[in-house]
């Protein structure tokens, strides 16, 4: 079901939970569909005895996968219009997030409804990991 | 990256979603998809970034009888310990090899996407520059516009991407 711009107010917040404890395999999952099979997010050797890094890591667009799961269930389904923002820390193996809209305005444009949100995700320790703008068509 | 054809396909969509931990019948259930507003299998917000899958000259998968840079026996599959791909020089912007990191990620939807389209995809370069970072040293920061076409030539995504390229493995 799609959001209703009657029964909107801004400042309203949807948060849902995306990953818990994120597993290495996961990670490896989404470079599969992806198709980004990057060392640094599949090989736990190159990335820490090549590259220099604690771990493998998430691929920054498998937390932004994550998070727009949070943004459609939110809006519904093929209601985006735009969604965009900037990975602002690393997301790691055993990171467990939680995704949050918020409801930074709703307007009127021609004939349709649009909501705009804010869009944030954060790990266990409550640091940003994604910070970012949606935008998305109401119902009336 | 160019890329001629990227058909939608539903495995893919199904394996993209169950990648991203997301349950949402629209991404799998032909029945449940057709029923709905959006009236068929439609893809994930972010899936247009899989178009990499289509790509022949994608440098992040490896390639059959190509090189590749993981580990197998050594640490880096690259002769001398990873040579190049250790060199922020040679990292492509946005790519992600090395030093490369992916900085921010912006999409606009025209149109619907969904099971039966087939995109094709053009890129060209946006804006660049430069930040000195706390950690990391130098940043260049890189960013391309990516616009995704249906089978009609009509828009359906534009992405826009932000590559950054560090001096120094910066562990967040």
């Amino acid at each position: 079901m799609a959001l209703r711009a009657r029964d909107l107010e801004v400042g309203a917040v949807f948060e849902e939970p995306v990953v818990e404890d994120l597993k290495r395999t996961q990670i490896v999952q989404y470079a599969g569909a992806s198709g980004d099979y990057n060392p640094l997010h599949t090989d736990e050797v190159f990335a820490t005895r090549v590259a220099g890094y604690p771990s493998v890591f998430a691929h920054g667009m498998l937390t932004m996968a994550m998070t727009g799961r949070m943004l459609t269930d939110f809006v519904g389904d093929g209601r985006l219009t735009g969604f965009g923002g900037r990975f602002t820390a690393q997301v790691w193996p055993g990171d467990t997030l939680v995704a949050t809209a918020t409801v930074a305005a709703v307007r009127e444009q021609g004939t349709e409804h649009v909501a705009e949100l804010h869009v944030r995700t954060v790990n266990q320790d409550g640091v940003e990991v994604f910070s970012g703008t949606a935008t998305a068509r109401l119902d009336p | 990256m160019a890329v001629d054809r990227f058909p939608i396909e539903a495995g893919h969509i199904m394996m993209f979603a169950r990648s991203a931990g997301d349950p949402n019948p629209i991404y799998y259930d032909v029945d449940h998809a057709g029923s709905s507003e959006v009236g068929r299998i439609i893809a994930p917000p972010t899936f247009v970034q899989a178009a990499a899958q289509f790509d022949p000259d994608y440098p992040l998968r490896p390639k059959i009888g190509q090189p590749w840079f993981g580990s197998g026996r050594e640490p880096s599959g690259a002769a001398g310990g990873g040579g190049g791909q250790r060199d922020s020089a040679s990292a492509p912007p946005g790519g992600g090899v090395g030093r490369g990191l992916h900085a921010e990620q912006h999409f606009e939807y025209h149109r619907s996407l969904g099971v039966g389209d087939v995109l094709s995809v053009t890129t060209r370069p946006g804006a660049t520059w430069e930040k000195e970072g706390r950690r990391a040293g130098r940043l260049t920061f890189a960013e391309t516009i990516t616009e995704y076409r249906n089978q009609d030539g009509d828009l359906v995504v534009t992405a826009r991407s932000v590559g950054v390229r560090t001096e120094r493995a910066a562990a967040s």
